[in-house]
C-alpha cells in the first residue's frame, strides 16, 4: 500500500471500502489484458521461430508421441462413456416422442460438432497441458531455461514451438478417435440396450450428418490445441518461487485452458455457423 | 583496477563496434536494475581484462547473480550498458544476441543440467546445436575429452539425478567449456560443496583458465575460494561495487562492510 493510499484509508475509511472492489476488478481486468498481450507475443514469437532453421523434427515427433499416444487411453475412455451415456439418455427422452430413430444422428452430430472437440480439449488439458506447464516450470526454476539461453539456443524455438505444433497436429486426431469410440458406444447402447434397429440407426446418421460437421469440429480442436500449447508453455516458462510456483503454474494452466476452450468454443461455433449454415 | 563510472563514454567505432581499451573483454557501465520497488543494482561499473579471473564477492541477496545475468544478456539493465568486445550486448535481441552469447560459457549455481538427458548428451548439447557438421563419433570424442579434463571419465551414460553435487558442477563446467568459449561465467561454483570438493572445483577453474586461456568471471560468497582463484576481487555491497583490487590488496581494505565480511573467514584462519 502506498503512503498516499494509506493516508486516504486513515482519513476516509468508508470511501476506501467503497473503492476497494472497483480497484480489485480494475486490476483484474488490467492483469487479464497484460496476460493476453504476453500470450500474443509468445504466439508471434513462436510463429517467427517456426520458420527459422534449425528445424527440429525429432523434438516435434517426441512431443506428438508424448501428447498424442500418452493421452490416447484417457481420450478413448472418455469418448466411449460419453457416447454410451448420451445415447442412453437420448433413447429414453426420444422414446417419449416416438423418435428413437434419431438417437444415432443426434449423438453423432453432437459428438462431431461439440462433445468431441471440447471434451478432448479438456482431457488433453488435464493430462498434457498440466504436464507441459510442470516440465517447463521445473526447467525455469532450476535455471535450465537460462542455461538454454546462455548456450545461444532460443527456448521458444526449442521448447515452445515443438509442443504447440504437436498439439495443433495431434488434437484433431485425438478428436477423431474420440468421435469414433463415442459413436461405437452410442451404437452399442442404442442397438443392444434400447432395441433400436441398426439399419434405422445408421440410415438416420447418413441422412442427417454432413462431412462439414466433422471438419468443423476438427478445425475447432486444432484451435484448442494451439491454445492449450500456448497457455501451458506461457505458464511454465513464467513459473517462479520453487516447487510451489511450479504447482501454481500447472493449476493455472488447467483453469485457464478449460475456461479458454469453453469461451473459444462459443466464438468458433458462431464463426462456423456463419460460414457454413 | 580502474572504476569506469567517472569515465566518459567512447564514441562508436566506424564498424558499429564501440571502442574499448586494449586488453578488456567485458566492460559494464553504470548498470541499474530494479525489480518493482527493489533497486538491486545501483550503478555498477566494472572492467574484466582478457585472460584473467575476476571474482565478484558479496553476501546473499547483494545482486551478484543479477549482475552476472546482465553480462550475458539474460537480463537487460534499466540504465547503463554492457560491452562485450565492443558490442553493446544490452541492446541486442534475436539472432544478434544469440551470436554474441556464443562467446560465453556459463556454469550455474546448481549446474542447471538438463535432467531429461544423460551426462554425455548434456555436454554434447552445445556441439549438436552449433556444430551440426560434426559426426556423432567426433562429438563423442570431444565430450569424452572434456569430461576427462574434470575427472569424469566414463560417466557419459549417467543421468544428473545419479550424480553428487560436486560431479554435477563439474559436468556443468565441462558443458560450459565444450565450445571453448572466450569467457566463462561461474555462478556460485562452490556453494553447497564440502571443503575437499570445493578445492577440487577451484582447481578445475584454474585448469580451465590455464588450458583454454579463458576470461573468467566468478560470483561467490566463498572467501577462501575467491582468494584461491582470483586475479582480482570486486566486493558488491548494497548494489554497488565498493572495492575492486587484487586479493593481496583487498585483504587490507579499510571498507567497514568488507572488513566485516572478510573477518568471517580470516578471523578464524
Amino acid at each position: 500500500m502506498t503512503t498516499e493510499s494509506a493516508e486516504n484509508t486513515a482519513t476516509t475509511p468508508v470511501l476506501h471500502w467503497v473503492r476497494l472492489p472497483f480497484e480489485r476488478i480494475g486490476q483484474g481486468v488490467i492483469d487479464l489484458f497484460v496476460e493476453v498481450g504476453h500470450l500474443t507475443l509468445l504466439a508471434a514469437g513462436g510463429m517467427a521461430w517456426s520458420f527459422r532453421r534449425p528445424f527440429r523434427p525429432t523434438l516435434l515427433l517426441q512431443q506428438c508421441e508424448y501428447i498424442g499416444v500418452g493421452s490416447l487411453p484417457i481420450v478413448l475412455l472418455t469418448g466411449l462413456f460419453a457416447g454410451l451415456v448420451f445415447a442412453l439418455q437420448s433413447s429414453i427422452a426420444f422414446a417419449k416422442f416416438n423418435a428413437e430413430s434419431l438417437v444415432g444422428a443426434t449423438v453423432v452430430i453432437s459428438l462431431a460438432r461439440e462433445l468431441g472437440p471440447v471434451l478432448t480439449g479438456l482431457m488433453v488439458t488435464g493430462r498434457a497441458g498440466s504436464a507441459i506447464a510442470t516440465e517447463l516450470g521445473t526447467m525455469r526454476v532450476t535455471e535450465q531455461i537460462d542455461a538454454l539461453e546462455s548456450m545461444a539456443v532460443s527456448p521458444i524455438q526449442y521448447l515452445v514451438v515443438p509442443r504447440v505444433v504437436a498439439l495443433i497436429f495431434v488434437m484433431p486426431m485425438l478428436t477423431l478417435l474420440f468421435n469414433y469410440v463415442g459413436f461405437l458406444g452410442a451404437f452399442i447402447v442404442s442397438v443392444y440396450q434400447a432395441g433400436i434397429n441398426e439399419g434405422t440407426f445408421m440410415g438416420r446418421i447418413y441422412q442427417v450428418v454432413d462431412i462439414v460437421d466433422l471438419l468443423g469440429g476438427l478445425f475447432k480442436s486444432a484451435c484448442f490445441g494451439g491454445v492449450i500449447g500456448l497457455v501451458a508453455c506461457y505458464r511454465g516458462m513464467n513459473a517462479s518461487g520453487g516447487s510451489r510456483g511450479v504447482g501454481v503454474a500447472a493449476t493455472r494452466t488447467v483453469v485457464s485452458c478449460s475456461v479458454s476452450i469453453l469461451v473459444l468454443d462459443y466464438f468458433l461455433t458462431t464463426l462456423l455457423l456463419m460460414v457454413f449454415e | 583496477m580502474s572504476d569506469v563510472e567517472t569515465e566518459t563514454r567512447a564514441p562508436p567505432a566506424p564498424d558499429g563496434l564501440e571502442t574499448m581499451p586494449d586488453g578488456l573483454v567485458i566492460r559494464a557501465q553504470g548498470i541499474h536494475k530494479r525489480f518493482g520497488d527493489n533497486h538491486v543494482l545501483r550503478g555498477i561499473s566494472i572492467d574484466f581484462p582478457k585472460g584473467t579471473t575476476t571474482v565478484i564477492l558479496g553476501g546473499s541477496g547483494s545482486g551478484k547473480s543479477v549482475l552476472m545475468k546482465h553480462l550475458i544478456g539474460l537480463l537487460k539493465p534499466d540504465e547503463g550498458r554492457v560491452l562485450v568486445e565492443g558490442i553493446n550486448i544490452s541492446q541486442l535481441s534475436g539472432t544478434a544476441l544469440t551470436k554474441a552469447r556464443m562467446k560465453f560459457g556459463m556454469v550455474f549455481q546448481w549446474a542447471a543440467l538438463f535432467d531429461s538427458m544423460s551426462v554425455g548428451d548434456n555436454v554434447a548439447f552445445p556441439l549438436r546445436e552449433h556444430h551440426r557438421e560434426l559426426s556423432e563419433k567426433e562429438i563423442a570424442e570431444r565430450v569424452a575429452e572434456k569430461l576427462a579434463l574434470f575427472g569424469l571419465e566414463g560417466t557419459e551414460a549417467k543421468f544428473p539425478a545419479d550424480l553428487s553435487g560436486g560431479m554435477r558442477k563439474r559436468v556443468g563446467l565441462a558443458r560450459a567449456i565444450v565450445l571453448e568459449p572466450e569467457i566463462v561465467l561461474y555462478d556460485e561454483p562452490t556453494t553447497g560443496l564440502d571443503p575437499i570438493t570445493t578445492e577440487y572445483v577451484d582447481e578445475m577453474i584454474l585448469r580451465a583458465k590455464e588450458k583454454l586461456q579463458v576470461t573468467s568471471v566468478v560470483i561467490s560468497h566463498d572467501i577462501g575460494s575467491a582468494f584461491n582463484i582470483a586475479d582480482s576481487i570486486a566486493f558488491l555491497y548494497e548494489g554497488k561495487i565498493v572495492e575492486h583490487k587484487p586479493p593481496s590488496e583487498l585483504r587490507h581494505s579499510e571498507h567497514p562492510e568488507l572488513k566485516k565480511f572478510l573477518s568471517t573467514w580470516f578471523g578464524r584462519n
